[in-house]
């Protein structure tokens, strides 16, 4: 179960946006895309703040929700 | 002087202090994509540049407050802007981001009252501003001007009645409640996951609706949101909030 937001490189254009509003800092622009970095997590939150994919102008980044029923 | 730079005088209270550009300075394309300057022959493009002033603003900052007397329309250059409203509760409602090439404030500036919505920079953000007295007389020089103006309000108002009609909550949080209950694990122990956005595609709506839907149904102790789940904690409650048969 991915709990990192998931990038689609192709979609990508490096404007950046999103490395800029992540609270977390787990997004780094790495050439012309961004990627996650591998050793760090969304601590600050308990959920997701979803701004990294509210912010992105082409979709690119996206945080995927799984939908569970609590037993 | 060319080349030289000055900084406004004379503004009214409680504005930032700004730097009027000279004419090197402008970023003629930045402004040109904006909706209110499309079209402009090059002397009237000339004339108003002379009023434009440029402000920059660090993350988090707030450019300007709900309630405030509004003098000046901001455009932005670069950057994301998010326009929002706070009710008496504290509660944050994000009307629109705008984005370069997107204008915000104009609605008060022209009505000559207060700012109707907070602005705050979601990133580094660098604003271009025309005060409320040099776009007036734009406006009555430049019939252009005037005319891109009106069909810049329009379109706003065309989105606040498409916001009136999805804030008829009910509807929307009922379709986001049937969406969550058809996209749990399925049989085969499958699990379906989901954006917002394509919960908001499913829904009809935008998707800023879908995040103050499930904000709600989760007050309403129907689900829980965590980090990348979203769990269903009382299933026959969601259910009648969708208008699913038990």
């Amino acid at each position: 179960m991915a709990r990192m937001p998931v990038i689609d490189r192709n979609k990508c254009n490096g404007c950046g946006l999103c490395v800029e509003v992540c609270q977390c800092q787990v997004l780094v622009l790495i050439g012309n895309a961004v990627e996650i970095k591998e050793d760090r997590k969304c601590h600050l939150c308990t959920r997701w703040c979803t701004m990294c994919e509210t912010v992105c102008p082409t979709g690119a980044i996206q945080c995927p929700f799984e939908v569970v029923v609590e037993e | 002087m060319m080349g030289e730079h000055t900084v406004a005088a004379a503004l009214p209270d409680n504005m930032v202090v700004g730097i009027i550009l000279d004419d090197m300075s402008v970023n003629v394309e930045s402004l040109q994509s904006s909706a209110y300057f499309s079209g402009l022959s090059s002397e009237e493009f000339d004339s108003i540049k002379g009023h434009i002033f440029e402000k920059a603003v660090a993350r988090g900052e707030i450019v300007l407050f709900e309630g405030e007397p509004a003098r000046a329309v901001y455009f932005v250059v670069s950057g994301v802007v998010k326009i929002f409203k706070t009710s008496t509760d504290g509660k944050e409602q994000i009307l629109y981001l705008a984005r370069p090439g997107d204008s915000f404030n104009d609605v008060p500036v022209f009505d000559g009252g207060l700012s109707l919505a907070s602005a705050e920079a979601l990133t580094q953000v660098v604003l271009y501003a025309i005060k409320k007295s040099d776009l007036e007389t734009s406006l009555q020089e430049y019939p252009k001007l005037a005319m891109n103006v009106t069909h810049v309000l329009s379109k706003r108002i065309e989105q606040v009645i498409s916001l009136v009609e999805d804030l008829s909550f009910r509807r929307v949080t009922g379709r986001v409640a049937k969406i969550l209950l058809e996209n749990t694990e399925d049989t085969d122990g499958h699990k379906h996951r989901l954006t917002q956005q394509e919960m908001a595609a499913m829904a009809g709506t935008a998707r800023e609706m879908i995040g103050r839907s499930l904000k709600l149904l989760e007050e309403e102790g129907k689900v829980r949101l965590e980090r990348n789940r979203i769990v269903i904690t009382d299933k026959e409650a969601l259910m009648e909030v969708a208008g699913v048969g038990r």
